[in-house]
C-alpha cells in the first residue's frame, strides 16, 4: 500500500489480526478437548470431567464392541454411496461444464436445492416414502439417502474444479487420430480426476459423518453418529474420543497427501512444458 | 382446428431437426414418471404403463442417437449424461416431497390403525402452527443469532486469509476445514465438556466473579452454561462457522487489492476504503454465507439435543420426536413441510438476486 498508516489504521489492522487469530483458536478448541479427553480416564460412566492422564484408551481403541461395528457399518456405507454418487454427480458436473444447452439453469437450480433444503427435511420426507412403500429400513434405504445429498455435492464440487478446463485438448487429440473414447480416457479423464478425487473424498467424509438425515432411515441398523447419539444419554466412553481422533488423522493425512500428489503432479506438467 | 394440427406438424418437424428438444423432452418425461411411481400417482397396472412409456422413450433416444449421426449424438449428450443422476434426485427427492405433503394431510382412521390415510385433514397444521410455535420461533431466531455471530467470528478470519494470508493461503483454509472433519456429533459433545459446570469456563468464571455480567447477559442461568439457550446457539454458530468463512473468503479473495489502494489514494481513510470498496464487494459471499448456516441451523436438532433443556427445544426436536417416537407421521410431515416452504421462500428471493453460483 502507497499510503503511509495512521496510528489508528495500524491499531485497527492489529484489531483484524487479533479477531482472526481468536477466531482460529476458537475453532480449534473443541478438537483439543476431544484429543485431550482421548486420553483422560473418567471416573463413572460420563467422560465429561478431566481426571487422569491415561493411555489404556488408545491402547484398546477397539474394546467397545458396539462402537467398533458401528464404525464399520458406517465406512461399509459410505464407500458404497460415495462410489454410486461420484460417477453420478461427476457425469452431470461434466454435462453442465462442457456443453451449453438450454435447460442448464433449471438444472443448476435443481442440483441446489437438495443442498439448501434443510436435512430433516429430506430426511423426513424420504422416510415418509419408505413407510408408504413399506420398504424395510437398513443398508440399502441408507445408502439410498446418501447417494441423494451426496450427487449434488460432487456435481457441484467436480464442476467446480473442472470450470475452465480446456476441452479442446480433446479435440486435439481426435485431430491427430485417437478415438473419442480414447482421447477422453487418455486426456480428459487424467486431467479432471483430481478433482473427481477430492469431491469423492470429501462426500465420504460427509457420508460417515451423516447424523440427521441417516437417523430417519436407519430402522435398527446402527451407524457410528447413531451410536455415539444413542449411547451418550447412558454413557460416554473415552473411546468415542480414541476412534474420533484417528478419524481426523486419518482424514488430514489423506488430504495433506492428496494436496501435496496434486501439486507435485502440477509442478510435473509445468515442467514438461516448459522443456 | 387446422391450425392446432399445422401447429402440430411444425412441432413435429422442428423435433426431429433438433434433437435437443428430444434429449431435454425425454429427460422430463423420465423424471416425470420416475416422480409418479415412487410418489404413487399411479398404482396397480396404470404403474405398468408408465414403466412401459419410460422404456420407450428410452429406447426412442437410442435409436435416434444411433440413427442421427455424430451431430444428434452431441446435442444428445449432455442430457444423456444428466440422466442418470436426475432419476435418481426425483426418485429420492422430489417424488419424497409428495409423499410428505400427501402425508401431511392425513390422518389415521382409529386408534390401533397403524398407518395415517389421506383425508385432506389439515388439522395436521393447524397442529404444527399452534402447539409448536415456540419451537419454530425459537429455531429462526436461535439460527439467526448463529448467523449473525458467525459473520462476527468469520468474516476478520476469511478476510486476514484473503488480504495477508500471503502464501499460506490454503494451509489457513485447510486449517479453518480440518477440525470439521471430526464428527459432528463429537464436536457438539466437545462443547460439553468446555462448557460444563466443573469445566474450565464455568471455573474461570467464577474466579473473576463476573457471573453476574453473564446472568444479566441472560448467557448463564443459575451458574451454569450448559442446558442455556446461550449454549444451544454457541454450539450452532460453531458446527457451521466454515459455511460463512469460505464464501466471504471466495468473495474477498476476487477483490481487486489496487482498488483499495486507489480509494486510499483518492484520500479516503482505510476504514472508508474498507466500507465502501471492500464490504460491498463482498456482500455476495455474505449473503451466500448467511443462507448456508441459517438453513442447517434451522432444521438442527443435535444441538439442541445435547447443549440444551426442555426449553431449548427447535423444531427439528419436535420433528423428531413426532416423526420417530410417537409415530405421529402426519404432524410431523405438516412441520417439515412448513420449515420447508419458509426456507424455500428464503431461497428462492436469495436465488433470484444473487443466482445459485455461490452457493457452491
Amino acid at each position: 500500500m502507497s499510503t503511509a498508516f495512521s496510528k489508528r489504521q495500524k491499531a485497527g489492522q492489529r484489531l483484524v489480526n487479533v479477531a482472526a487469530g481468536a477466531a482460529l483458536l476458537y475453532i480449534f478448541i473443541p478438537i483439543f478437548v476431544i484429543v485431550l479427553f482421548s486420553f483422560n480416564e473418567p471416573k463413572g460412566k460420563y467422560n465429561i470431567k478431566w481426571q487422569n492422564f491415561t493411555l489404556d484408551n488408545w491402547a484398546n481403541p477397539f474394546v467397545e464392541k458396539e462402537l467398533t461395528s458401528a464404525l464399520w457399518v458406517s465406512l461399509r456405507i459410505a464407500l458404497i454411496a460415495t462410489i454410486v454418487s461420484t460417477i453420478l454427480g461427476t457425469l452431470i458436473a461434466m454435462s453442465l461444464s462442457r456443453y451449453k444447452f438450454k435447460a442448464s439453469g433449471a438444472v443448476n437450480l435443481f442440483l441446489v436445492l437438495p443442498l439448501t433444503a434443510p436435512e430433516i427435511v429430506l430426511g423426513s420426507s424420504l422416510a415418509t416414502l419408505f413407510l408408504n412403500r413399506s420398504v424395510d429400513f437398513g443398508y440399502a434405504t441408507i445408502i439410498i439417502a446418501h447417494v441423494m445429498f451426496q450427487i449434488s455435492f460432487v456435481a457441484v464440487t467436480v464442476r467446480a474444479r473442472i470450470r475452465g478446463f480446456d476441452w479442446t485438448l480433446e479435440q486435439a487429440a481426435q485431430d491427430l487420430g485417437a478415438t473419442p473414447s480414447r482421447a477422453f480416457w487418455k486426456v480428459t479423464f487424467p486431467l479432471i480426476l483430481p478433482g473427481i478425487m477430492a469431491a469423492a473424498l470429501l462426500s465420504f467424509a460427509l457420508s460417515v459423518d451423516d447424523f440427521i438425515i441417516t437417523f430417519f432411515n436407519a430402522g435398527s441398523l446402527v451407524t457410528f453418529p447413531l451410536q455415539i447419539f444413542g449411547a451418550s444419554r447412558v454413557k460416554i466412553s473415552p473411546q468415542i474420543n480414541v476412534l474420533a481422533s484417528m478419524l481426523l488423522f486419518t482424514s488430514v493425512a489423506l488430504m495433506a497427501g492428496a494436496m501435496i500428489l496434486g501439486r507435485r503432479r502440477e509442478r510435473r506438467h509445468t515442467g514438461t512444458l516448459s522443456k | 382446428m387446422t391450425s392446432v394440427v399445422s401447429a402440430g406438424k411444425k412441432w413435429g418437424a422442428s423435433l426431429a431437426s433438433r434433437p435437443e428438444n428430444v434429449g431435454l423432452g425425454v429427460m422430463l418425461g423420465l423424471g416425470f414418471g420416475a416422480v409418479a411411481l415412487a410418489a404413487q400417482w399411479v398404482k396397480g397396472p396404470s404403474s405398468l404403463l408408465v414403466a412401459i412409456a419410460m422404456l420407450t422413450m428410452v429406447v426412442g433416444l437410442i435409436y435416434i442417437a444411433f440413427a442421427g449421426g455424430i451431430e444428434a449424438r452431441k446435442s444428445l449428450a449432455p442430457y444423456g449424461l444428466l440422466k442418470p443422476g436426475m432419476i435418481w434426485l426425483c426418485l429420492f427427492f422430489l417424488a419424497p416431497l409428495w409423499s410428505m405433503v400427501v402425508m401431511s394431510l392425513s390422518s389415521k382412521a382409529g386408534r390401533f390403525d397403524f398407518f395415517p390415510d389421506f383425508t385432506w385433514n389439515f388439522e395436521n397444521y393447524r397442529i404444527a402452527l399452534t402447539k409448536f410455535r415456540p419451537q419454530f420461533i425459537r429455531s429462526f431466531s436461535y439460527a439467526a443469532i448463529a448467523t449473525l455471530l458467525t459473520v462476527v467470528i468469520g468474516y476478520p478470519l476469511a478476510y486476514f486469509i484473503a488480504f495477508r494470508g500471503g502464501k499460506y493461503r490454503n494451509i489457513l483454509l485447510g486449517l479453518v476445514v480440518v477440525p470439521f472433519f471430526t464428527s459432528y456429533l463429537i464436536r457438539t459433545l466437545a462443547w460439553n465438556n468446555i462448557l460444563a459446570d466443573e469445566g474450565p469456563v464455568v471455573s474461570l468464571i467464577n474466579t473473576l466473579q463476573i457471573t453476574g455480567v453473564f446472568e444479566s447477559l441472560n448467557i448463564m442461568q443459575n451458574g451454569k452454561l450448559m442446558n442455556t439457550p446461550a449454549a444451544v446457539i454457541g454450539g450452532l454458530t460453531y458446527n457451521f462457522l466454515p459455511f460463512m468463512i469460505l464464501p466471504i473468503y471466495v468473495s474477498l479473495e476476487k477483490i481487486d487489492v489496487r482498488l483499495v489502494d486507489a480509494a486510499m489514494d483518492l484520500y479516503s481513510s482505510a476504514s472508508q476504503a474498507f466500507r465502501k470498496v471492500v464490504l460491498p464487494l463482498s456482500l455476495p459471499g455474505l449473503f451466500a454465507g448467511g443462507l448456508l448456516v441459517f438453513i442447517p441451523a434451522a432444521g438442527d436438532f443435535v444441538n439442541a439435543q445435547f447443549l440444551g433443556n426442555p426449553q431449548t427445544t427447535m423444531i427439528g426436536n419436535s420433528i423428531q420426536d413426532q416423526f420417530l417416537r410417537q409415530l405421529n407421521y402426519p404432524v410431523a410431515s405438516a412441520m417439515s413441510f412448513v420449515l420447508m416452504i419458509i426456507i424455500t421462500i428464503i431461497v428462492l428471493i436469495y436465488t433470484k438476486f444473487m443466482g445459485t453460483e455461490d452457493l457452491a
